[in-house]
C-alpha cells in the first residue's frame, strides 16, 4: 500500500523526463521503432478514409505497432486514474492562478480546468476554439512539420537531427506566441 | 495477394517523404521477420504505450496548466522533463550505436536521418499554436481520454481532420 501511495504522488521532472527518454531505446530494441506519436493520426487516416489522397497511399499495416502503442497510452491514462490517482490538487504558480481567475476559471482540482475542457464547455466559444481549432492545428501542424514533441523533440534530438531542433524551436515559439498574446483574448470570449 | 496501392504511388510518397515518424517509408527500411508481425509481438507495444501513458499522467505532462506555465516561464517542470528526456535519449542512442546492439529479433539497430524542409518551420509554428490552445501534444490527447476527460475525443477527431486536410493539401504547401 505504501508503494502505491508513493507512486500516486505527482512524479518530479527528474523521474518523468528520464523515463520518457528511455522510451527511445526501448522502442528501438523492440524492433527498430522510431518513437513518435503523431504519425498514428496519419495511419488512422490511411486505414479509414484515405480518399484516394496520395499522402495516405502507403502500407499503414507496416506501422501498426504505432496504433498498438497509442491504444496503450489511452489505457495508461485509465490505469493512472484508477490505481495511481493523485488525491491532492495540483501545485500551480500563483501568478497563473491569478491570471486565469480573471477569466472566470475557478476549478484547479484536476490536471486541466473543467471550466474550459468539458462537454458543457464545448458549446462555449472559447471551449470550441481551444478544443476544435486547437486539435485541428495539432493534427495539421505535426504532419506538416513531420513529427511532434515525441518524434522531433525527443526522438529527432536524441538522434542528433538538426531539422528536429529547428522544429522544436518553432513548436516553442508558436506556443509562446499563442499562450501570451492570443490566449488572453480567447479566454475572454 | 491483392496489391493495396500501385508501386508508382508508393514510390512517389517515398520520394517526397518529409515524415520523421514513419520508418517504413524510408528507402533503407529493413523488413522485419514474420514473427515480429504476429499479434502477440504487437502486445509489447501496447504494454510500452501503457507505461508511457502512466508516465505522461503522473508526470503531469498532460496538464493544460503545466503547459501554460511552460509558455509563461512560470515553472521549470516541463523544461526539466523535456530536457532530461532528450539527454537520456541522446545517451541511449549513442550507446546503442557504439555498442552495435541488435533488436530482440537480431537485426542491427537502424536510425533514419531526414533533410530540412520549410514544413518544419511552418508546421512547427502551427503545432505550437495548437499545443498552447489544447495543452496537449498528440500523446496526451489519447491519455486524456483514458484518464476520463472524455471530451478529448473532440480534439482527437479534430486532430485527425487536421491530419487529413494536410494530406489533401500537402503537394501544394511550401516545403
Amino acid at each position: 500500500m505504501h508503494f502505491i501511495e508513493y507512486l500516486s504522488r505527482p512524479w518530479p521532472w527528474y523521474i518523468t523526463g528520464p523515463l520518457i527518454g528511455l522510451t527511445v531505446p526501448a522502442l528501438l530494441v523492440m524492433g527498430n521503432k522510431s518513437f513518435g506519436v503523431s504519425s498514428s493520426l496519419r495511419h488512422v487516416c490511411a486505414a479509414i478514409f484515405p480518399a484516394n489522397i496520395s499522402y495516405f497511399k502507403y502500407d499503414w499495416r507496416k506501422e501498426s505497432w504505432n496504433l498498438w502503442f497509442v491504444m496503450g497510452i489511452l489505457l495508461g491514462g485509465l490505469v493512472s486514474v484508477t490505481i495511481f490517482k493523485n488525491p491532492e490538487p495540483m501545485h500551480l504558480n500563483p501568478k497563473l492562478v491569478q491570471e486565469l481567475s480573471g477569466y472566470g476559471i475557478h476549478d484547479y482540482a484536476g490536471l486541466l480546468p473543467a471550466d474550459l475542457f468539458s462537454w458543457h464547455a464545448l458549446l462555449t466559444p472559447r471551449g470550441w476554439v481551444l478544443m476544435v481549432l486547437g486539435g485541428f492545428l495539432v493534427g495539421f501542424g505535426t504532419r506538416y512539420a513531420g513529427g511532434c514533441t515525441s518524434g522531433h523533440s525527443i526522438m529527432g534530438l536524441s538522434n542528433l537531427q538538426w531539422p528536429s531542433l529547428v522544429a522544436t524551436c518553432c513548436f516553442m515559439a508558436g506556443g509562446f506566441l499563442v499562450a501570451n498574446l492570443l490566449l488572453p483574448l480567447i479566454l475572454q470570449l | 495477394m491483392i496489391p493495396t496501392m500501385s508501386e508508382k504511388e508508393t514510390a512517389y510518397i517515398r520520394e517526397v517523404n518529409t515524415d520523421f515518424e514513419v520508418a517504413s517509408l524510408h528507402e533503407d527500411f529493413a523488413q522485419e521477420p514474420p514473427v515480429a508481425r504476429r499479434l502477440a509481438a504487437q502486445l509489447k507495444f501496447l504494454l510500452a504505450g501503457i507505461c508511457f501513458g502512466v508516465i505522461l499522467i503522473k508526470g503531469e505532462v498532460i496538464s493544460w496548466f503545466r503547459i501554460q506555465e511552460m509558455f509563461r516561464l512560470q515553472s521549470f517542470h516541463m523544461y526539466g522533463v523535456i530536457g532530461s528526456a532528450v539527454v537520456v535519449g541522446m545517451v541511449s542512442v549513442w550507446i546503442l550505436k557504439k555498442g552495435s546492439f541488435k533488436t530482440i529479433y537480431g537485426m542491427p539497430i537502424q536510425l533514419h536521418t531526414r533533410a530540412f524542409n520549410r514544413g518544419q518551420v511552418y508546421g512547427g509554428l502551427l503545432f505550437g499554436f495548437g499545443w498552447a490552445l489544447t495543452g496537449a501534444c498528440p500523446g496526451p490527447l489519447y491519455a486524456q481520454i483514458g484518464a476520463g476527460t472524455t471530451v478529448f475525443i473532440v480534439p482527437l477527431l479534430s486532430a485527425l481532420a487536421g491530419t487529413w486536410v494536410y494530406g489533401l493539401l500537402s503537394r501544394r504547401l511550401p516545403h
